[in-house]
């Protein structure tokens, strides 16, 4: 389980890190344990962003003095286990070990929570099998003030040394530096005492002898990585980089010991166990069943995971979240425009008329804008998931919604990016963040912008108001509303069918069951989660921001070029969403042309060309260049449309753009857009993909260009039929 | 019993954990082994997951696969056991603070 971690001021790690020669210090911790408050307090100002060699997962790491040197601290991210199942969860040990890229570390810091001492210790066993030198920061010790457990005899148990802190207030770091420090000059390592049955120990031999070359070094950590190998490795498991010998041998050993009589499983996790289970009276006088800090815990649940007030306080709760996603964000949206605006009439009035001003002003500026614009809701969305996440609710809304989501093969988790999609999927794919599963979180990612995000709005308002009549249906209810709501509805019932059915075909993977831990509440860390806000925008306008920028421009040229022959300076079209002000476009009122520039330009060409492709779905070539327009956002398509139809300055109503619409006529005299024409046009938008931002999120966060470029096909074809479906069964119907 | 079956806030020592593959090592990694003591704190109000007391952590499961593990309820005389003890400390508790 990765937690969304936090990273004070976030320098952007471009290379490979830059102090490599470094002695290198991992830390590793069970998830909820506060690993990464205590990494940021360690490190300070001094973290890096960047990306585990191979797989999607984020790496965070930073410099620390400790003592007389610096280290290279790499936090890796928690687990509750080395045993790995997925390429994601091997890079902790990859990591630790130092191999498949990684740097070698000196030194191992394992973040236990002082209150779930007899579960930590798990993981803290594993690595003491590995025999890297390792110390043991026993974090969150102010919560166990009552009934502290003993880190001397604990210390003495394992045979490293163990050090008391509390993350979050930055209590007990100097102790941990010095530690460090002292442990990088003389090496603590100790053998726990684990007694593993004869028969494993004579199968970890057997498979020791097929361990790769670079895993080998001396006969402790051989047997501790053929116990890895034999935990780890299944019939279907998506670990990389296992040789083959090794693979045969361990299902060999497995099928062997199954045909015995005997469990691997137990024998493994019981031995470890057990030895836990001798250490831990050294420690407490008593062990209790409930823990107090867990006592507290229940209480707050009692309300929270309460039938009736847990549903009130979590419909509250992300009533919140979606009304600060939804509205809070729209007057910072509005400033941010409006500073754009502002620069873009600036650059007008100073710098020469032609090519270059268009450029800066139209393509540059308001790529820019474009890619700022969605800071807001980015920021919004990471302040309420730090929070929850640092609170514990988190775990929480996965708790109580995930009867829901496994209804769509989903895991509880996926409820708040699924819900933040109403709003915006950018912020909404970059919140998949939250969840586990690679599989979980694509299948997420993918049918997220099925849901009627706020850019659609617009889009929807425009054509209901100019094709649809404001009279009443089914006995009194008005129509134009109805169809609102009706696009909302479609849009939940298409995000259903789809999850159920991309998560049947192409992202099928296996079914993996929940294992939830419901942390103990605890005070949110507001300095932590304002690093995480920082963090998120800083990668979004790093990676998804030069993408969004690039397109802007593209799809600007595209809009502009070739420039009508007479007037070069009539209106140009702006591509950006946030708009250009209207001085850019005024200098000069067009006189009312045959065609218009935007007609004129490439994308205009390219919407004639597509007429007989658009054309089943009821569409002119107008409303191709629109739907071209509207790549940039779907909200575009009201400005472009403007523009194809020679009109400027539409304020938010739009008013003679309605009109005009409606007044547009076909060859026959009929009007062109018809009610079913908008009914197909609300569909399209309502499946296409049409969102540049989207594609370079998902780029980004895939890391790749396959996925993409599947949503981008699976939401246009998808969009493409239902529109056809539509149009040509209203037809026959003889709407 | 199996713990799916098991009433709420009735402890009980799991004596079996059924099935195979990564899913059970990962369950047991997080305590849940023969001879442990679990409780079901709760159930999620639309009936699924259910959540466990497991070596003073709460873990929450799918019913479906809490099936899996099989488990004995504590006998009287243990959990009378229990609560003395949680009495007679908590009555220490309190003469320390007068």
């Amino acid at each position: 389980m990765t937690t969304p971690g936090t990273v004070p001021r976030t320098e952007v790690e471009r290379v490979a890190p830059p102090s490599a020669t470094l002695p290198v210090v991992v830390v590793v911790g069970n998830p909820n344990v506060g690993k990464t408050s205590l990494f940021n307090h360690l490190t300070g100002q001094n973290a890096r962003i960047g990306n585990y060699p191979g797989v999607t997962v984020e790496r965070r790491s930073g410099t620390v003095q400790v003592g007389s040197h610096a280290v290279e601290l790499v936090d890796v991210p928690g687990a509750y286990s080395l045993a790995a199942r997925s390429a994601e969860e091997q890079i902790a040990l990859e990591a630790i070990l130092g191999t498949s890229g990684n740097p070698r570390p000196s030194l191992c810091v394992v973040v236990v929570d002082a209150g779930q001492i007899a579960r930590n210790l798990y993981l803290v066993v594993q690595l003491l099998e590995l025999g890297i030198p390792v110390i043991v920061a026993v974090n969150m010790i102010d919560e166990v003030r009552e009934s502290p457990p003993n880190l001397e005899a604990l210390s003495r148990a394992l045979g490293v040394p163990c050090v008391p802190t509390d993350g979050r207030r930055g209590v007990g770091l100097p102790a941990l530096r010095d530690a460090i420090a002292r442990a990088l000059r003389e090496p603590p390592s100790s053998v726990p005492a684990i007694r593993y049955p004869k028969d494993l120990l004579s199968d970890l031999d057997g498979i020791r002898a097929a361990l790769p070359e670079e895993w080998t070094s001396g006969a402790a950590r051989e047997q501790a990585l053929a116990l890895w190998a034999l935990s780890s490795i299944e019939q279907h498991d998506e670990l990389e980089g296992i040789p083959d010998a090794l693979r045969r041998r361990c299902l060999e050993t497995r099928e062997r010991a199954a045909g015995a009589g005997r469990d691997l499983d137990l024998e493994i996790v019981g031995s470890r166990y057990a030895f836990v289970d001798r250490i831990l009276p050294e420690l407490y006088e008593r062990v209790e069943p409930h823990p107090p800090k867990r006592k507290v815990s229940e209480r707050i649940d009692r309300v929270l995971l309460h039938p009736i007030l847990g549903f009130v306080a979590f419909i509250a709760v992300m009533l919140v979240v979606f009304q600060a996603l939804f509205s809070w964000s729209e007057p910072m949206i509005g400033w941010i425009e409006a500073g754009f605006g502002w620069i873009a009439a600036l650059l007008t009035e100073h710098l020469p008329e032609g090519l270059v001003r268009d450029f800066l002003v139209q393509g540059v500026i308001g790529g820019v804008g474009n890619v700022v614009v969605f800071l807001p809701q980015i920021l919004l969305l990471f302040f309420f998931i730090g929070l929850l996440e640092d609170s514990g609710y988190m775990a929480r809304i996965a708790y109580l919604m995930d009867r829901v989501m496994k209804a769509l093969g989903l895991h509880g988790r996926a409820f708040v990016p699924m819900l933040s999609g109403f709003a915006c999927a950018v912020p909404a794919i970059l919140a998949t963040r939250t969840m586990e599963q690679k599989r979980d979180r694509l299948l997420t990612m993918m049918v997220i912008p099925l849901m009627t995000c706020s850019a659609r709005l617009p889009v929807y308002s425009l054509i209901i108001a100019a094709l649809f009549p404001p009279t009443t249906v089914l006995g009194g209810l008005p129509l134009q509303a109805t169809l609102m709501v009706s696009m909302y509805v479609f849009s939940l019932l298409t995000t259903l069918v789809a999850t159920g059915v991309l998560g049947r075909t192409v992202i099928r993977g296996r079914r993996i069951p929940l294992l939830l831990e419901l942390p103990p509440y605890r005070m949110p860390n507001l300095l932590g989660t304002l690093r995480l806000m920082r963090e998120r925008a800083f990668v979004f306008l790093r990676e998804a921001g030069t993408v969004i920028l690039a397109c802007t421009v593209v799809l600007w040229a595209l809009l502009s070029f070739p420039k009508l022959p007479e007037s070069a300076d009539a209106a140009t079209p702006s591509v950006a969403a946030v708009e250009a002000p209207s001085a850019a476009a005024t200098a000069a009122s067009p006189v009312p042309a045959e065609v218009t520039p935007i007609e004129h330009s490439i994308a205009g060409r390219i919407g004639k060309a597509i007429e007989p492709a658009i054309e089943p779905l009821g569409f002119d070539w107008k409303l191709g260049i629109g739907i071209i327009g509207a790549f940039a956002a779907r909200e575009v398509f009201v400005s472009t449309m403007g523009l194809v139809f020679g009109l400027e300055e539409l304020d938010d109503e739009a008013v003679p753009l309605r009109e005009r619409m409606r007044a547009e006529v076909n060859a026959g005299g009929k009007p062109t857009y018809t009610p079913l024409v908008g009914l197909s046009l609300m569909v399209f938008f309502a499946l296409s993909c049409q969102c540049m931002s989207t594609l370079a999120v998902v780029r980004r966060e895939t890391r790749s260009l396959r996925w993409p470029l599947f949503m981008f096909a699976y939401m246009t074809g998808l969009a493409y039929l239902s529109s056809l479906l539509v149009y040509q069964g209203g037809r026959l119907l003889g709407l | 019993m199996k713990l799916a079956e098991l009433a709420v806030r009735s402890p009980a020592h799991v004596t079996r954990v059924l099935g195979a593959g990564s899913f059970r090592r990962r369950l047991m990694e997080l305590g849940v082994l023969p001879g442990t003591r679990v409780e079901v704190m709760g159930v999620a109000p639309l009936g699924d997951p259910i959540e466990l007391l497991v070596r003073g952590s709460s873990l929450s499961i799918r019913r479906a696969d809490a099936e899996c593990v099989e488990v004995v309820r504590l006998l009287e005389s243990e959990l009378r056991v229990e609560s003395a003890r949680e009495s007679i400390e908590e009555l220490a508790g309190v003469r320390g603070v007068r």
